[in-house]
């Protein structure tokens, strides 16, 4: 038992937070709410050279061959910083699939397009039939669809995209229509259906993650913001009833982490009970993050209900994130189930 | 990062098991359950059992072999913990010693305090309690009035004259030992001029009023000192910084040891297990319960992760500092979340006795659950130590 990460892993998200502290700051996010695509391709090209998008990729393939536990710091360093790129969709969720896919043909896609990926050459997505909007469809080089249960590859020109703009000005979800042919088919529904748990699950800890670090980021800032404003000639910070919602802010925040990072250790060592470790990580993120949204905002007051102070950058990535790849009550649901089941005991 | 445990602490949990599921007594071996602890035969009844413990070199596994332990590791004490709330062995008559007091003593004791106290606490010999609160001191622990008086020379061989009121002391009733903070310099600034005293319930001077609590049992007791004289050698620490002393203890009790995640696991198992008899019975009305099940389900199972995300770093060198609080204001939370719920799910029957007029386990265990937010440091202190010293925000 060692519930620890290692310092690789820790060095490199200290690494993409000395790039996002440079590249990624609150009005470059902006900036990105005001662009056409929402992300910076030119800021992906740089993340493909801090060697990001071949984190997943195998090595004979070009990239790193490494995990979720590799990934999972480094996307809650993208939620801190509100990283707009499709770091969760490409690199957490479309390659790892893709790497999941039994059979020869799917081979042939992966020796063609995941060296791209490492690259930064080639942006994927996934969508469910399920969804309302697939996220980071516009911009996406492919996108991994399912569809009665089956899994395709389509080519952005066999899409059309109807955009469903988000809350969240860099999140770009958008209605695709498309039609499966034989030519698009990836995997039949047979073979789809535990490529598709795993998706689900890698969303789960995946949002989990970034989550956490749109938490922290607003813990950080409404704790900053106490200390500054002054209000009856003293920090607001120091009234008991600011303190005392940024304590409990803070306590949700920080029982949510290892939540997370044992649904990342899971995920990786192929533990049975890896969906409930999942949904566990979800639920506890998003309850951690909408709470802190809502805290930060009542600190804060009016000037963090104006359009003008950043503080909505965050607030919305936490609303949009928590209810993305199933809300906190869809997951604890799944957790009930799952433990009851686990009570009960094979057969 | 690895979640696994080894095969030695496999092993190691295989013995524990072992062994309480031979040892526990039960109905079902006609040695059990014990009789309440805060009665006198409840009592020597748990004495009794902690004694068996010692002997299997099992009531602190943590602790080095001279005084009664394995030298074992913080990760064999969580498997410890684990297995005795699995086999739902009896409350330990002597926790506020080993959890509270021992770590203190190791710190500060002098190597005679340590072999004189540590064994026999080990084993239920001793019984101590704890002698902080007073009337007017509770969370305010500062304003303690309850004094200490040099008698005999400076340096060796002089003893001091301790006199007040402590109160709230849990086990009072029943305990041997009593440890306490007391004013040896009546003119010294508030945190200073305390020392931490080991005083024997026993002393001429020392008077004892139960106290009956919620569940009208007397769970602690009011302890009165009247010109009670106690030796050089029963003082923890230096004269004058009894407080930094007992901080150390405090930190304990928040942190690490007093509240170890079994408990709740444990608790949070019964409940699953009540939810899913309830939902046989009456799916409608246990469906209305169930996200609150899985709240205080998962609310349990974070505590154990973030238990071994700390000893991890402990074991890597990083003491428990503030963060202890943030432990302190989830597991409180939590017991009383997962005991609320279980009476929700009984239902109109949550309110009723025992054949014998007392609570029954999810009562009971409710009306324990309902002390957690104010013993070990008041949740409001909590936030206030969270908001203070890990965020920093400025002081009131
Ligand atoms: C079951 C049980 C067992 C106990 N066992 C022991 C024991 O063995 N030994 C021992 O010494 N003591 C023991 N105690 C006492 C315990 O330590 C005190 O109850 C605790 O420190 C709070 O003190 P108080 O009860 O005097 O409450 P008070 O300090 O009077 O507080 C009352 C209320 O005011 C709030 N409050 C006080 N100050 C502040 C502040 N600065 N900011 C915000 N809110 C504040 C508190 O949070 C609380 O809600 C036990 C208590 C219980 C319930």
């Amino acid at each position: 038992m060692r519930f620890a990460f290692e310092d690789r892993q820790v060095e490199f998200r200290d690494q993409l937070r000395s790039f996002t502290e440079k590249e990624c700051t609150a009005a470059e996010v902006r900036a990105a709410w005001d662009s056409e695509l929402g992300w910076s391709p030119d800021r992906w090209a740089a993340m493909a050279e801090l060697g990001l998008l071949g984190l997943t990729v195998p090595e004979d393939l070009g990239g790193f061959g490494f995990g979720f536990l590799d990934l999972v710091l480094l996307l809650e360093e993208a939620g801190r910083s509100g990283l707009p790129e499709p770091l969760l969709e490409t690199v957490g969720l479309a390659v790892p699939l893709l790497l999941d896919l039994p059979g020869p043909e799917a081979d042939g896609l992966r020796a063609e397009v995941l060296p791209r990926v490492a690259i930064g050459e080639s942006v994927l997505t996934v969508g469910l039939s399920s969804m309302v909007a697939v996220p980071a469809a516009a911009g996406a080089d492919l996108l991994l669809l399912e569809d009665a249960g089956e899994l395709h590859a389509v080519a952005p020109a066999e899409t059309r995209l109807i955009p469903r703009p988000s809350i969240d000005g860099a999140r770009r979800p958008a209605r695709v229509d498309w039609d499966p042919t034989p030519d698009t088919l990836l995997a039949s529904a047979a073979e789809s259906a535990p490529v598709l748990a795993r998706l689900a699950d890698r969303a789960a800890v995946g949002t989990g993650a970034l989550l956490l670090g749109v938490a922290d980021r607003l813990i950080a800032s409404a704790a900053a913001y106490a200390t500054d404003r002054h209000q009856f000639g003293v920090p607001i910070g120091s009234f008991q009833a600011v303190k005392h919602q940024l304590a409990d802010a803070l306590v949700r925040l920080e029982f949510a982490r290892p939540v997370v990072y044992r649904a990342a250790w899971s995920l990786d060592s192929a533990e049975p009970a890896v969906s409930r470790h999942a949904s566990m990580a979800k639920a506890y993120a998003a309850e951690a993050a909408l709470g802190a949204a809502r805290t930060a905002l009542q600190v804060h007051g009016a000037i963090g209900y104006t359009w003008e102070h950043d503080l909505q950058l965050w607030m919305k990535k936490a609303w949009a994130l928590s209810t993305a790849w199933g809300d906190a009550a869809d997951h604890r649901a799944r957790v009930l189930e799952a433990l009851l089941a686990e009570a009960a005991g094979p057969g | 990062m690895d979640l696994r445990f080894t095969p030695e602490q496999d092993a190691f949990r295989a013995e524990v098991r072992a062994w309480l599921e031979a040892n526990v007594p039960s109905e079902a071996k006609g040695t059990g359950p014990l009789p309440s602890l805060d009665t006198a035969e409840g009592f020597a009844a748990h004495r009794v059992w902690e004694q068996a413990m010692f002997d299997a070199r099992l009531s602190v596994v943590s602790w080095p072999e001279e005084f009664g332990g394995r030298g074992a590791g913080l990760l064999e004490w969580l498997i410890f913990e684990e297995e005795y709330y699995r086999a739902q062995a009896p409350t330990r008559v002597g926790q506020n010693g080993i959890f509270l007091l021992a770590p203190t003593i190791f710190e500060f004791g002098t190597p005679e305090q340590q072999a004189r106290y540590l064994p026999a606490m080990a084993s239920a010999r001793e019984v101590w309690c704890q002698g902080w609160s007073e009337p007017d001191a509770g969370s305010d622990l500062a304003g303690i009035r309850s004094r200490a008086t040099r008698k005999g020379p400076e340096g060796e061989g002089g003893s001091w004259v301790l006199s007040g009121q402590k109160t709230w002391a849990s086990r009072g009733a029943f305990a041997d030992w009593c440890f306490g903070l007391f004013r040896t310099d009546p003119t010294a600034e508030r945190h200073r001029g305390m020392t931490y005293f080991l005083i024997p319930m026993d002393a001429p001077g020392v008077t004892v009023r139960p106290i009956a609590q919620l569940d009208g049992e007397t769970g602690f007791a009011e302890i009165f000192f009247e010109d009670v004289e106690v030796p050089d050698d029963q003082v923890l620490g230096e004269v004058g910084k009894g407080w930094s002393v007992a901080m150390a203890t405090t930190n304990s009790e928040r942190g690490l040891s007093l509240r170890s995640p079994a408990r709740f696991t444990e608790a949070a198992g019964r409940l699953l297990a009540l939810y899913a008899e309830q939902a046989l019975l009456d799916p409608v009305a246990a469906g209305r319960s169930a996200d609150a099940v899985a709240r205080a389900a998962m609310d349990a199972e974070a505590y154990q992760l973030n238990t071994y995300w700390t000893v991890t770093r402990v074991l890597g060198g990083t003491p428990v500092g503030p963060e202890a609080s943030m432990n302190k204001l989830h597991w409180s939370e939590t017991d009383l979340a997962i005991h609320r719920c279980a009476l929700d799910l009984l239902g109109p029957e949550a309110e009723l006795l025992d054949a014998d007029g007392r609570p029954g386990p999810w009562l009971d265990g409710f009306l324990f659950a309902l002390a957690g937010p104010i013993y070990a440091g008041t949740n409001e202190i909590q936030r206030n130590v969270v908001a203070e010293r890990v965020l920093g925000l400025p002081r009131s």
